[in-house]
C-alpha cells in the first residue's frame, strides 16, 4: 500500500438488520411460533468516506445514528447488507488474520481483558495471540505503562480495578500489537474529567508516534475538539457532514452572539433595541450596563455597527456558539428532516428548547438530508 | 473466507500461546481451588454411585452379571471416572453465555481460532484435577477391590486412545456449542446431547450390557470412541487387533469432526456478523 493511499475507503456502505417483532404476552409468543413477523431496520444507509493514513477523525451522531454499526463493519465484526469497504487494503469482514493483527477496536462499554487474571497476564496472552516479538513487547509495554501511568495496576486482576483504571488497561492491551488502524467507540465514557484528559493526550500522542489512522466516537465534545481536525456527522444512518470543525459550526450554526459592556454612566438609548431587531438581531439579554444580541452571521457587522454608533462601550465580544450547541442543534432539527425524507410524520421543527433554526440553516439541513449535499460532503 | 483464516499460525507460535495460557489458567485453578474441587467432587460422585449399584447387582447374582465380576465393575467405573474427567468439556454452556452477552465480539476480532483458548482452559483444569483424582482412584480401587486385567500393551495403547477420545469429544461438543449462534437457548439441545452420551458412550453401564442394535449404533457413531473405547483398552478387554481398529475409528471420526467443526464455525461467525454482534 502506498503511503498516500487512503487507509480506509468506504463506498455505499449499508446495513439493514432484520429484527423479530412480537408483542408481549403468552398469546403473542405462541403466535410467533407459527408466524414470525420481522421488521427491517436500516442502521446505515449507503455512506461514503475516505480516511488518510495518520488522520484522526471524529465520528459524531446521537445514540442510534449508526456510528457503532459502521465501526463494527469497518472492524470486521459485522457483514454489511450492501456496499464496499477497504481497510489497509483488506475487506474487513473477511477477517483476514493479517488484517486483524493491524487493527484494534476499543469499546468503552465492553471489556476485552480477561476478568479474573492479572492485567499483565492478559497482555502476555495478547503477545502470543498477536505474535509480538519479545523485544517489541517489552519496549511497547514500558512505554504504555509510563504514558498511561499504569504502574502497579498491571499486577492486579481486572475485576479489582476501577472503571478508569480498567479503561487505561484496555487501551494499553489493545495497542500492544501497535495497530495501524484504531477504532475508539466512546473511550472516555463514564470517566472523570482528569482521566478523560489523560486518555485524550495519550491518543494524540499514539497517533503522532505511530501514524495510525484513528476513528473516534464520543459524546464528549471536548474529546473531539482536542483530537479531531476532521469530523464526520452521521444521523439516521445518513452522512450529514464531512469536513473540519470550524466548517461544521459555519454550516450548521449561522448565528453569532454579540456581547457588549457599556461604559460607566451610559445606558442603552431608546430605540436601539428596536433598530437591532429590525436588522435581524434577537435581544437575548439586556441590563443597564450590558447587552447581548444574537444575530445571523451576515447581520453581525450591521448589528455591531449599530451598537458602536449608538453608545460608548467598554468591551465588545463576538462569539460563535459552542460546538455542543451546534451539534445539539444539528441533531434536534435534522431528526425532523430525516423523518420527513422517510415519509414519517414530521416532528415540529421549531422545538422551543432548541436554538431556533432559521431559514438558512433549515435549507442547509434539508439539502444534506435529502442528498443534494454541498461540496463539503464527499 | 475459511482459507484466509487457515494457516498463518506456525506451530511454534501456537505452542507459545498454549504455554502462556496454560500457565495463566493453572494460576486461576489454584486461585479458585474451592470451586475446582467442588467440580472434581461431582465428577467422582456419579461414577461412584454406578460402581456401588453394579457391584451390588453382581454380588446378588452370584458374583457376576453381564460378563463383569464385582471387581471388574469396580474397575470399569473407576476407569470411567478417570477417562470422563480427561475427556469431558463444559464449553457448550460457555459458548451460549458468550453469544448472549456479546463477549464473542472481542473473540472474533482476535487473529486466532477461538477453539484453542477453550482447549487450553480445559486442559489446565484436567491437569490440575488429575493430581488429586489419581490417588483417590487408587484408594477407591483398594476399598472396592477393583480387578484390572491390564497388560503393558494396554497402558501404551491407552495414551493415544484417551488423547484421541479427548480430541473427538472436544471437537464435536465445541461444534455443537456453536448452535448457540442460531438458537438463543441452546442449553436444551446440549442437555439432550449429554443424556444420549451418558448412555451411548458407556458412562451409565458397559456397552456390552446393552442390546445389540444399541451397541452397533454406539460403535458406528462416534459415541463409543469418545469414552468407552479408552476404558475398554485400560481394562484389558480388547485384543491387539481390536485396539488398532479402535484407534483407526477414532482417527477417522476426529478427522470428520474437525472438518465439520471448521465449516460450522465459519458459518457461525458469518451468521453472527450478519445479525449483529
Amino acid at each position: 500500500m502506498r503511503a498516500n493511499h487512503p487507509a480506509i475507503v468506504v463506498r455505499g456502505l449499508r446495513k439493514t438488520y432484520v429484527v423479530p417483532e412480537r408483542e408481549s404476552g403468552v398469546g403473542a409468543a405462541l403466535k410467533s411460533l407459527f408466524h414470525r413477523t420481522t421488521r427491517e431496520v436500516t442502521a446505515v444507509k449507503a455512506i461514503d468516506f475516505d480516511i488518510a493514513p495518520g488522520e484522526i477523525v471524529g465520528f459524531l451522531g446521537p445514540n442510534g445514528a449508526g456510528k457503532t454499526t459502521t465501526l463494527k463493519m469497518l472492524a470486521g465484526l459485522l457483514y454489511p447488507t450492501a456496499g464496499e469497504a477497504s481497510v489497509l487494503g483488506f475487506t474487513p469482514w473477511e477477517r483476514d488474520r493479517a488484517f486483524l493483527r493491524q487493527m484494534a477496536l476499543i469499546m468503552g462499554q465492553r471489556n476485552q481483558l480477561a476478568w479474573d487474571i492479572p492485567v499483565l497476564d492478559s497482555f502476555q496472552l495478547n503477545r502470543a495471540i498477536y505474535q509480538i516479538a519479545e523485544g517489541d513487547f517489552r519496549t511497547r509495554l514500558d512505554e504504555l505503562v509510563e504514558m498511561l501511568e499504569l504502574g502497579e495496576l498491571i499486577k492486579k486482576p481486572v475485576r479489582n480495578l476501577s472503571l478508569g483504571e480498567r479503561m487505561k488497561c484496555e487501551i494499553a492491551g489493545s495497542l500492544l500489537h501497535q495497530p495501524r488502524v484504531l477504532y475508539l467507540d466512546e473511550p472516555t465514557i463514564g470517566l472523570d474529567v482528569a482521566m478523560q484528559r489523560k486518555i485524550r493526550a495519550f491518543i494524540a500522542d499514539y497517533n503522532a508516534r505511530t501514524g495510525a489512522s484513528i476513528m473516534l466516537t464520543s459524546h464528549y465534545m471536548a474529546d473531539v475538539e482536542a483530537l479531531c481536525e476532521r469530523v464526520i456527522v452521521i444521523h439516521h444512518g445518513t452522512l450529514l457532514y464531512d469536513g473540519d470543525l470550524p466548517g461544521l459550526i459555519d454550516r450548521f450554526s449561522p448565528l453569532k452572539t454579540v456581547i457588549v459592556e457599556l461604559e460607566e454612566g451610559s445606558s442603552v438609548p431608546a430605540g436601539l433595541l428596536s433598530r437591532l431587531e429590525a436588522a435581524g438581531g434577537e435581544i437575548v439579554a439586556h441590563s443597564e450596563h450590558s447587552l447581548t444580541v444574537r444575530a445571523p452571521k451576515t447581520a453581525t457587522p450591521q448589528v455591531t455597527g449599530l451598537i458602536l454608533g449608538a453608545v460608548p462601550i467598554a468591551d465588545l465580544t463576538v462569539e460563535d456558539p459552542s460546538i455542543e450547541e451546534v451539534i445539539e442543534h444539528v441533531f434536534a432539527s435534522s431528526g425532523a428532516m430525516a423523518g420527513e425524507a422517510q415519509g414519517e410524520p414530521m416532528a415540529p421543527l421549531a422545538d422551543e428548547n432548541a436554538p431556533l433554526p432559521d431559514a438558512e440553516s433549515v435549507a442547509a439541513l434539508a439539502g444534506s438530508a435529502t442528498g443534494s449535499r454541498n461540496t463539503e460532503v464527499r | 473466507m475459511a482459507s484466509a483464516r487457515a494457516g498463518a499460525f506456525s506451530p511454534g507460535n501456537l505452542a507459545a500461546f498454549y504455554r502462556q495460557r496454560f500457565k495463566v489458567d493453572l494460576a486461576l485453578q489454584v486461585a479458585y481451588r474451592g470451586a475446582t474441587f467442588i467440580w472434581l467432587f461431582s465428577l467422582i460422585v456419579q461414577p461412584l454411585v454406578s460402581l456401588v449399584v453394579w457391584r451390588t447387582v453382581a454380588d446378588s447374582q452370584g458374583g457376576s452379571a453381564g460378563g463383569f465380576t464385582a471387581g471388574q465393575y469396580a474397575a470399569y467405573f473407576l476407569a470411567v471416572m478417570v477417562v470422563n474427567q480427561m475427556t469431558f468439556m463444559w464449553h457448550m454452556w460457555e459458548i451460549e453465555w458468550r453469544v448472549r452477552t456479546g463477549v464473542y465480539s472481542g473473540i472474533l476480532l482476535r487473529p486466532m481460532h477461538p477453539i484453542h483458548e477453550d482447549l487450553v482452559a480445559n486442559l489446565s483444569f484436567k491437569a490440575f484435577t488429575l493430581v488429586p483424582l489419581i490417588p483417590i482412584c487408587v484408594l477407591l480401587a483398594v476399598i472396592f477391590d477393583a480387578q484390572f486385567d491390564t497388560r503393558p500393551v494396554d497402558i501404551v495403547a491407552f495414551v493415544p486412545a484417551v488423547a484421541l477420545a479427548l480430541g473427538l469429544r472436544y471437537t464435536i461438543e465445541w461444534a455443537l456449542g456453536l448452535i448457540a449462534f442460531w438458537v438463543t437457548r441452546a442449553a436444551a439441545i446440549h442437555q439432550l446431547w449429554a443424556s444420549v452420551t451418558f448412555f451411548l458412550a458407556g458412562q451409565m453401564a458397559p456397552l456390552s450390557l446393552f442390546p445389540k442394535p444399541i451397541q452397533v449404533i454406539a460403535t458406528v457413531l462416534p459415541f463409543r470412541w469418545m469414552l468407552s473405547f479408552p476404558v475398554e483398552v485400560l481394562l484389558g478387554r480388547l485384543s491387539g487387533r481390536g485396539i488398532l481398529a479402535g484407534l483407526g475409528m477414532q482417527v477417522l471420526w476426529l478427522a470428520i469432526a474437525i472438518v465439520v467443526m471448521r465449516a460450522v464455525w465459519s458459518r457461525a461467525a458469518n451468521h453472527y456478523s450478519a445479525v449483529g454482534g
